[in-house]
């Protein structure tokens, strides 16, 4: 193997510019793959830890109907205390979930005093809620952004209804809530902190304390309209979601159907459509990148061949069995596709690298300044480098098979 | 017993709508350790009866029996595995591997067609080297050597896997005329040295002169059944 390896090697050597015009291609190729899954996949998974981390938690578990009708935020569709106990019982015995936070959501309308406009609030439990979406201090642009998420009395508002009403840490508002019955009612809170908005459902919320949200909405009990849920490997997040949902299945009404829905994040977040799209193109990319390794190989070693006709017409003549042959072909592919790929991973990650030197920011949608952080994972390089690879030497094997299959007495007569 | 021997043997092309008859029934043999021209006009048969010969082509009629082989049924890898063992070629226009050093060129059949082990094929190619007198041109390139140096390394290198028969089809073709008779000089040494049979073709009146046993071919036939000079 050593010897084909060598004499293939060799065999590249001796045509240096269209050797080193292939790997160029193979090299650029290889290089806009990486950098595009690098930085395709960095914004993908920053957007989704931020969806997830500071908004929506991994997954939600709703009363069933909840979900279709999220935009009114339904009171009557709130769990009550029975139900929100089967929920934490199962949430608690599941070994895949982290923790949990359970939310009173609702719509209101908050005043300062001298305007007035609409807001969604999350009522919630500060512990909880922290741990459950770690990133949601973070996103505090005003206001202390260690301690307690919320107090009792105190609100986090969003920072487009801050910069609006120009309301600031530390001023007093009213929010106004209807209750299910109808009837409304108002309470008095400080603002905490302002929140900055992130993309998706719930990114521009309110944050509220959950028995303040029950005081408000006058709750005779305990309700609760969702549980955000963290998984301790968001990995195996189908997998956790669909043994939640078997949990949860006996949460059944007079009918028999069941009560509790679960959704992951990508089934409440249209984000996840975004990222569906990235990896469709990260694909299509990939397919780029084959049919110009593909073309690229297959070219240079009809070339080859076709230029050594007479060459291996003599290493047939003199003994050379076909295989071998073939392999001498097969093996110069291999040399450019690892030649290729060991040059575009380190150019690739030299890229990549810099740009995290260089850290450029980006807008997307109401969030400005985002860093670009590009980083790709060692999987993903060793898939790429083993995808070019493998159809460096496929692209080989025609023009290869060809030489093989050469009759001696007619490549030692070609001129 | 003899090394060769060829019984009725018959070889018709194809062109076209047309059989083109290239050897027409011709009956030889030939001995072990002979040097043997096969001369004739061009277009008389030579090279076709050379590469039926060397298992490159078949017959189309008769018998050809090499080593008591019957050459004429051997299929392509039986027939290259046979060439590997069995035959050396040296071609007329030198045909050495352009990338490969003249040691490695003369190594070749020994590292790629017979996978002979490193300490013993150097042993074997550096004595051939030594042979043909190019010990000293080893690690040269063929493009840095002569074209009397690349005959030399090719003969070399059709004798390194110790072949009983060495097939040369022109040999002489591309060299000047003392070179020429220098090569002949070298493969009737080399016969001598290791009781290796020659047949070349030539149609060259002054080189087939040089030949032990010579077989004119005229139209695809012989026109004697092996003159001894």
């Amino acid at each position: 193997m050593f010897d084909i390896l060598g004499i293939a090697s060799r065999n590249l050597l001796r045509y240096r510019r269209r050797t080193a015009l292939t790997l160029l291609l193979i090299v650029i190729g290889m290089v806009a793959v990486l950098l595009f899954i690098a930085v395709a996949g960095s914004f993908k998974a920053m957007m989704v830890g931020q969806i997830t981390d500071s908004v929506l938690g991994h997954l939600q578990v709703h009363r069933k109907g909840y979900v279709a009708s999220i935009d009114n935020l339904p009171l009557n569709l709130n769990m009550k205390p029975q139900m929100a106990a089967k929920v934490e019982e199962a949430l608690e015995a599941n070994p895949a979930v982290e923790t949990w936070s359970p939310r009173v959501k609702f719509g209101g309308m908050f005043s300062n005093f001298a305007e007035t406009t609409s807001i969604r609030v999350n009522g919630v439990d500060p512990a909880r809620e922290a741990a459950t979406t770690p990133l949601l201090p973070g996103r505090m642009v005003e206001g202390d952004k260690n301690g307690p998420l919320v107090g009792r009395g105190q609100i986090v508002i969003p920072q487009l209804l801050a910069r609006g009403m120009k309301t600031k840490v530390g001023d007093t508002a009213v929010v106004v809530a209807t209750n299910r019955d109808g009837s409304v009612n108002g309470k008095t809170f400080v603002v905490r902190g302002v929140l900055e908005g992130v993309t998706g459902p719930g990114g521009r919320d309110g944050y509220v304390h959950i028995d303040d949200a029950r005081e408000l909405l006058r709750m005779g009990e305990a309700e609760v309209s969702e549980y955000a849920v963290r998984l301790k490997d968001f990995s195996r997040l189908d997998q956790s979601s669909g043994q939640i949902k078997v949990a949860l299945e006996n949460a059944s009404n007079k009918e028999g159907k069941p009560v509790l829905e679960v959704h992951t994040w990508a089934e409440l977040s249209p984000f996840a459509n975004l990222a569906k799209m990235i990896d469709l193109m990260t694909l299509f990319i990939k397919i780029m990148l084959i049919s110009i390794v593909l073309v690229a190989v297959m070219n240079v070693m009809m070339m080859a061949v076709f230029e050594r006709i007479r060459e291996i017409g003599t290493i047939a003549a003199i003994g050379t069995p076909p295989s071998r042959i073939l392999s001498l072909f097969l093996a110069e592919g291999l040399m450019l596709g690892l030649a290729g790929t060991l040059a575009g991973i380190v150019l690739s990650l030299a890229a990549i690298a810099g740009i995290k030197l260089w850290q450029p920011t980006f807008n997307f949608g109401q969030q400005q300044g985002l860093v670009m952080a590009p980083s790709i994972a060692a999987g993903d390089v060793l898939a790429i480098a083993a995808l070019v690879v493998v159809v460096a030497v496929i692209a080989s094997l025609q023009p290869a098979w060809k030489a093989s299959r050469l009759d001696p007495i007619q490549a030692l007569r070609h001129v | 017993m003899s090394l060769v021997t060829a019984h009725n043997l018959t070889k018709t092309y194809r062109a076209g709508d047309i059989d083109v008859p290239a050897i027409k029934g011709v009956d030889f043999a030939i001995a072990p350790a002979s040097f043997v021209a096969f001369v004739g006009p061009s277009g008389s048969g030579k090279s076709t009866l050379l590469n039926m010969l060397g298992c490159l082509d078949h017959p189309t009629s008769g018998t050809l029996k090499l080593l008591s082989t019957d050459i004429a049924t051997l299929d392509r890898k039986a027939a290259a595995r046979f060439r590997g063992e069995h035959i050396g070629f040296v071609f007329q226009d030198f045909n050495l591997i352009p990338v490969l050093t003249v040691f490695e060129n003369v190594e070749y059949p020994l590292r790629m067609v017979l996978n002979w082990p490193a300490e013993k094929r150097r042993d074997q190619v550096l004595r051939l080297l030594a042979a043909v007198g190019m010990s000293d041109q080893a690690d040269k390139r063929p493009d840095q050597i002569s074209g009397g140096q690349k005959q030399r390394v090719a003969v070399a290198r059709a004798l390194v896997s110790k072949p009983k028969l060495v097939l040369a089809d022109e040999p002489t073709a591309n060299l000047d005329h003392d070179t020429a008779y220098r090569i002949l000089e070298l493969m009737k040494q080399m016969r001598d040295e290791f009781g290796t049979t020659f047949i070349f073709s030539t149609h060259d009146p002054k080189i087939m002169g040089e030949a032990e046993v010579t077989f004119s071919l005229e139209d695809g036939r012989l026109q004697n059944g092996g003159h001894r000079v």
